[in-house]
């Protein structure tokens, strides 16, 4: 996974707010974004991610706080440079569905204002695998290759940061590892991206870091690190039968910090470091007369630590 | 206010692309001027050397008229599909989120609606003349529909009634959530200026160049209103999301 690279933030978000009339959309957000960093933005439905990304890419003006995307104040006057410099994909890719393939990114090279487009819509559709369909109508492709003509609409204009707002939705398995696929690319290649995704793997696969939205921010960070925050590092002891005594066993252990069982066979133990607790809890597991079947640390995954923020937020509850 | 004209380029390219594998419209570009045709082909083989001069006037007033409509109506079609089409295809919000000014995307919208209306209507009233003058049985009635008044009245007002049309027809797209009904709001909210001419053609007023003219100065200056209303009106946020942004409340919109 190619490092962010080092200079001004792509995008920085400061206290940003968007309320339609009574109901905030989102409120109270800020974060930095570097450039070539990929961003996951993650939340339930309704928690304002689509939004976001509206504002910022200067569809929706916000209500209150500021931004600077592309290393440009996020103000009425700036609409058009910003949008010169970024490119948004929405969930529905909106293509011309009477036009070709070709037809489409010609319209929208022409809108960038690129001159000589054609060696850049050919890259482009080499980037998404889709050469030889060019021609093609858009009306006559599936769900799976429209998403992929939207991408390379996104790729056209070269841009500083790419928001893509749920570009796996409703894909089978195999077009959103193509999508998967191009996004990592696209990393390699050093361009900012801005992913909203219900695909919580997908985010802990592709992100460098993630955001958790729930109209207000609950975390951002490193999956590693989101991790670390929420829950204490354990370890797993699975043994062939109950042990007589498990408080005798685990308690005097070194390292061990409590520990509870989740069934008759199956214990998790509390430990500062599970490296080092390990082989301890293995001699004093083995000098009780136990039959060890495994003992490993524990892996939160992001959904896991997704649900423990989403389910602590009395909003979200509610929703 | 800076237009790019390779935007704009952009944009009317794609309208016309659009519009020409657009089955409903094409068809409406084609059926409502043969439609409008009927009539003043009929009166013209029908009206024998005798009839009085007055019958002779009415029928090129009531031609100039129907001819007239059509420059308000089919623009009325293409205008009022134009974002509310948009919006249903889900093509809008791409757009938007490009560098494309509102001025470049609506212009390109008009330029698309205007010249093929305007050219149908040239076209469809040098028909009627050339007809006139080939088999019409009176030589009063070709005559009557080469007066310097009406001439100067079809070319000028056919012109401005499109863009009338066409910019009454984007703002209640844009207002609108479904197509019929934008094309029906679009069609009945232009036709008010068609009843100055509707005074003129019939001789309710009598015709003149003059009145011609100053009439379509007026519409001209309509022409210009009506687009800076829509300008205003055409606000990314509420396209999007059905509620003003706060910035066109209090100072105004991105470009």
């Amino acid at each position: 996974m190619a490092s962010p690279a080092a200079g001004p933030p792509a995008l920085v978000v400061d206290h940003l707010t968007k309320r339609f009339g009574e109901r905030t959309a989102f409120e109270d957000v800020s974060f930095t974004i570097a450039p070539g960093e990929v961003f996951g933005f993650l939340g339930p439905n309704g928690a304002g991610k689509t939004t976001t990304v509206r504002t910022l890419g200067t569809l929706i003006a916000p209500t209150s706080g500021t931004a600077v995307v592309a290393g440009i104040p996020l103000t009425p006057d700036n609409g058009t440079e910003i949008r010169q410099r970024i490119s948004v994909m929405p969930e529905n890719p909106g293509l011309y569905l009477r036009l070709t393939v070709i037809e489409n990114l010609n319209l929208f090279a022409g809108l960038y204002g690129l001159h000589d487009p054609r060696p850049r819509i050919d890259r482009a559709l080499e980037a998404v695998n889709l050469g030889p369909r060019g021609r093609d109508l858009c009306g006559s492709l599936s769900k799976g290759l429209r998403q992929r003509v939207g991408l390379a609409r996104a790729l056209l204009s070269d841009p500083e940061i790419m928001f893509l707002d749920e570009p796996t939705s409703g894909l089978d398995p195999v077009a959103a590892r193509e999508v998967h696929e191009l996004i990592s690319d696209l990393r390699q290649r050093g361009v900012t991206v801005f992913l909203t995704t219900h695909r919580l793997e997908e985010a802990e696969r592709l992100c460098d870091r993630v955001a958790i939205l729930n109209t207000r921010l609950r975390s951002v960070g490193r999956t590693e690190e989101l991790r670390e925050s929420l829950f204490s590092r354990s370890l797993t002891v699975e043994t062939a039968a109950p042990l007589e005594a498990p408080e005798g066993v685990f308690s005097p252990t070194s390292g061990v910090e409590g520990w509870q069982s989740r069934d008759a066979t199956h214990y998790v133990l509390n430990v500062g470091d599970p490296r080092a607790a390990a082989p301890a809890v293995t001699r004093a597991l083995v000098a009780a007369g136990a039959d060890v079947i495994s003992i490993a640390e524990a892996r939160h995954s992001l959904e896991d630590v997704y649900l423990e923020l989403i389910d602590e937020d009395p909003e979200a509850a509610a929703r | 206010m800076r237009l790019d004209t390779g935007r704009l380029g952009a944009v009317i390219r794609k309208e016309f692309r659009v519009l020409l594998r657009n089955r409903f419209i094409i068809g409406t570009m084609i059926v409502l001027p043969v439609v409008f045709l009927i009539t003043p082909m009929l009166e013209i083989f029908r009206l024998s050397p005798d009839v009085p001069a007055s019958v002779v006037q009415r029928f090129a007033g009531s031609t100039f008229l129907l001819l007239l409509v059509v420059p308000v109506v089919v623009p009325a079609a293409i205008s009022a599909y134009s974002v509310v089409g948009e919006r249903e295809q889900g093509t809008l919000e791409p757009l938007l989120t490009t560098p494309l000014r509102r001025e470049e995307l609506l212009l390109g919208k008009a330029v698309a609606a205007f010249v093929p209306s305007v050219a149908i209507s040239y076209l469809l009233f040098a028909l009627v003349i050339v007809c006139a003058q080939l088999f019409a049985s009176d030589p009063a009635v070709a005559s009557a529909l080469v007066q310097s008044s009406q001439l100067v009245g079809e070319f000028l007002f056919a012109p401005l009634l499109a863009g009338w049309s066409i910019w009454v027809g984007i703002a209640v797209s844009s207002r609108s959530s479904d197509v019929r009904v934008a094309q029906q709001l679009g069609t009945l909210a232009s036709l008010p200026p068609l009843l100055v001419v509707a005074l003129i053609d019939l001789q309710v007023l009598t015709p003149s160049v003059a009145l011609a003219v100053a009439f379509a100065l007026v519409l001209l200056v309509a022409d210009v209103v009506m687009y800076r209303v829509v300008s205003a009106m055409f606000d990314r946020e509420r396209l999007l999301t059905g509620s003003r942004s706060p910035a066109i409340r209090s100072v105004r919109t991105p470009g």
